[in-house]
């Protein structure tokens, strides 16, 4: 395969899913902002948001306070954001048309519905039910993507490609989450538990879609620890980092082996994982949670880099 | 459709026969249906947006330009013996120069030609062969007689919708494809890439890599160069995924470096290699004309065909034939008048309202004027440009072109059509797929059948019985 078309598709594929990812942070961000302030506290939710999705450094370069008005206009419409859901989207459709006969109709549709669809939006204004229900379309388009990407492509290496795009992306967010929000997961000296925290915990499962999961596996009702734990550490959980690098070796080995040659990417991302396999919740406190994230999110980067040394240029 | 005497065409028997039956609400329907198809086709395959598809949906017409096979078989023997004095010439022009040294062809005419490339003088692409993929525009006159329009030897267009428009109308009328034996034109890719393969440089592998080289998602033709490529199972490239080491062609994958053995192009010459040529080119690839010459890569077209398409060598088409063939030209030229030439600028001047001037290196449809359906303004101001520059137009009679059935509004009416075989060259010989593109102009009386003028287009059956 020609290696623009395996970066093409390698990216297609993330911006897909970071634009999923926005809009399940909104998602949670509306849900928490939406508190009455007794709940809420002094923190601000949508300037948390921002932090989230890593935009902080542009947002700040254009807006002084960080409100539902500004952030939402910024994370869903700005074009100058190389990261908001618009100019996602016209990543993902610029790239799709360039490996066009590399995908299926299903998924060329979706993606070219989706650009079409943010296209005849005039009004930037989203507010209350129009957000939610706009956030949903977005969460929609990723499915539809990735399940019909699921359902109808040959297990070749234009499937891999696309799917160590997601996965990487899918780690980078998660892991991100936990980084802005790791100091609400720690143990607290004053302020303990109440509503505040409990809201906020839910809101971390929230931008993961894990709400329900949580309770299926632990069957008990949140604790910051086992919230880290599931996210961390639960090959399970399909947004967790251990199940994403499952699945990130297990097509990085699909691919070696169709081509016949193990490279950096392979050994960066067997061992990334071995080091989540076999690492406990306990000790990941005791080493610092905040350490162990920004360790992670270096070597998921590495890895990235080593993806498109390899193979994408 | 019709002869002089109203009787019907033989062709067109059967045809005339089912459209007299089938109502005109099925028409309607299959026309809606039809609209449907390329509009899918255009918006799912051809990666197109909202309006972009919309510029690509070229009117389609369902009623078939039918061709017997006693009439397929002359054109295309006219066909290979024009193409096979095509690159007779080309080569010539670029070799030994034999038919300017007989003082055939005036020199200025080659050499001023913008499309002639002094770079390839001297020079001999892979097999000697230089126009492989030639699209000749052919007009009908009356039974007998074929005329040629325009020789297209760079890169001709056009093919995808001879492909497409067969597969939609298989899909909307089964019932006329048990009526008539059609000769298929879905092999045209298999032909294609057989040709293609041919051309391979000695030096490749038995297995030669071909790749299809587009200028990106921006030309105008993506589409259909993204169509081919897909159909013919090859990568299509762009310049950034190609390098040249040690004067061989690579191409950049996820499984490292693979030479690349032949380029089928839809890049004009002036981008292939910024080190050559445009050197702000950042479609093409450095190096690529090293590799080239060293006869290590086939580029076809190969560099410098576009002399051919020139509509004032066009004019001598029939001394090119007889030169390099020492044989009559089995298809005609149309009549022109070079106007570089005094004596036949006077009576182009005399005679504008009765004829059709073009510019040397239009293209398109554009730049164009034809005298019978022209205002005064527009002829005076054509008057202005021949006599300001005549080296860069040629004239000929409106011809009395023949007409095809076609479904409008006001029901079936005959319209004006031209068509565009394609021709394949190989170092194993001369391929057609009977077929080619039929352009047809949608508007009564008009004689412009390009798509930027309104024209449209229809399926082409070659008949095999």
């Amino acid at each position: 395969m020609l290696s623009r078309t395996a970066d093409n598709l390698f990216w297609l594929s993330r911006y897909v899913e970071r634009a999923e990812a926005l809009a399940r942070i909104l998602e949670a961000t509306q849900r928490l902002a939406s508190l009455p302030v007794a709940y809420a506290g002094s923190s601000n939710e949508w300037e948390s948001a921002v932090f989230t999705a890593g935009c902080d450094d542009g947002f700040f370069a254009k807006y002084e306070d960080a409100t539902a008005e500004t952030v939402i206009d910024y994370l869903v419409f700005e074009k100058e954001n190389p990261s908001s859901i618009v100019s996602c989207f016209e990543v993902a459709r610029h790239n799709a048309r360039a490996v066009r006969t590399a995908l299926t109709v299903e998924m060329w549709e979706a993606i070219n519905g989706a650009w079409l669809e943010l296209r005849r939006r005039q009004d930037r204004k989203l507010e209350g039910e129009e957000l939610t229900r706009f956030l949903g379309w977005v969460k929609e388009i990723g499915l539809r993507f990735d399940g019909s990407g699921h359902r109808t492509m040959l297990r070749n290496d234009i499937y891999d490609f696309s799917r160590l795009g997601m996965l990487l992306e899918r780690a980078d967010n998660t892991a991100r989450i936990l980084d802005v929000k790791y100091h609400l997961l720690l143990p607290k000296e004053t302020q303990v538990g109440g509503g505040l925290d409990y809201y906020q915990w839910s809101a971390i499962l929230r931008a993961v879609s894990a709400v329900t999961s949580y309770h299926w596996v632990y069957r008990e009702s949140l604790k910051p620890w086992l919230i880290a734990d599931l996210l961390i550490l639960n090959d399970q959980m399909p947004r967790s980092l251990a199940a994403c690098y499952g699945d990130l070796v297990r097509h990085l080995d699909d691919l070696a082996s169709g081509y016949g040659r193990q490279g950096p990417a392979q050994r960066i991302a067997r061992s990334t994982r071995i080091k989540l396999e076999n690492a406990e919740i306990k000790q990941v406190f005791q080493g610092g949670l905040h350490e162990f994230i920004t360790e992670f999110i270096a070597d998921n980067n590495r890895l990235g880099a080593a993806i498109a040394e390899q193979y994408l240029v | 459709m019709t002869l002089a005497d109203g009787s019907v065409r033989q062709a067109y028997a059967k045809l005339s026969e089912w459209l007299k039956t089938a109502p005109a609400e099925l028409l309607n329907y299959r026309v809606e249906e039809a609209e449907l198809l390329f509009r899918r086709i255009g918006i799912t395959f051809a990666v197109y947006g909202d309006q972009q598809a919309q510029e690509r949906l070229i009117p389609f017409d369902i009623i078939p330009r039918i061709i017997t096979a006693e009439e397929w078989g002359r054109l295309s023997v006219g066909l290979e013996q024009r193409v096979d004095a095509l690159n007779r010439f080309i080569s010539d022009i670029y070799g030994r120069r034999e038919i300017l040294k007989a003082g055939i062809i005036p020199e200025d005419l080659v050499f001023q030609n913008e499309a002639f490339r002094p770079e390839m003088a001297g020079k001999t692409p892979p097999h000697d062969i230089w126009v492989h993929i030639a699209g000749i525009d052919i007009v009908r006159v009356d039974s007998e007689t074929f005329y040629v329009l325009e020789d297209n030897a760079r890169t001709p267009s056009g093919v995808s919708y001879m492909l497409e428009n067969r597969e939609v109308m298989i899909r909307l009328f089964p019932e006329l494809f048990s009526r008539h034996r059609v000769a298929p034109v879905e092999r045209y890719s298999d032909e294609l890439l057989a040709t293609l393969r041919s051309l391979a440089p000695r030096s490749s592998s038995a297995d030669p890599n071909v790749v299809l080289l587009t200028p990106g998602v921006y030309n105008s033709a993506y589409y259909e160069h993204s169509f081919l490529a897909d159909k013919l199972g090859i990568e299509l490239v762009e310049g950034r995924d190609l390098f040249v080491r040690d004067d061989v062609v690579y191409m950049r994958t996820t499984e490292g470096p693979k030479r690349v053995d032949v380029i089928y192009r839809r890049l004009d010459d002036e981008f292939l290699d910024p080190l050559v040529f445009r050197p702000d080119s950042v479609l093409g690839v450095p190096g690529l004309m090293a590799a080239y010459h060293a006869g290590n890569v086939t580029l076809t077209n190969a560099v410098g065909t576009g002399v051919a398409d020139d509509k004032a060598i066009y004019s001598y088409m029939p001394e090119i034939i007889k030169f390099y063939l020492g044989a009559e030209p089995i298809l005609k030229n149309v009549p022109t008048y070079r106007c570089r030439e005094p004596e036949a600028l006077k009576y182009v001047l005399d005679h504008l309202p009765e004829l059709v001037v073009k510019e040397v290196h239009g293209s398109g449809g554009y730049g164009m004027l034809v005298g019978p359906h022209a205002s005064k303004e527009q002829i005076e101001l054509f008057r202005a440009k021949l006599i300001a520059s005549p080296a860069g137009f040629i004239a000929q009679p409106t011809l009395a072109l023949s007409t095809c059935p076609t479904y409008v509004n006001s029901g079936v009416a005959p319209r004006h059509v031209d068509l565009r075989p394609f021709v394949l060259t190989g170092s194993d010989g001369v391929r057609i797929v009977p077929g080619g593109l039929t352009r047809v102009a949608m508007r009564e009386g008009s004689l412009v059948v390009n798509s930027s003028q309104g024209g449209g287009t229809k399926d082409t059956w070659v008949l095999d019985e």
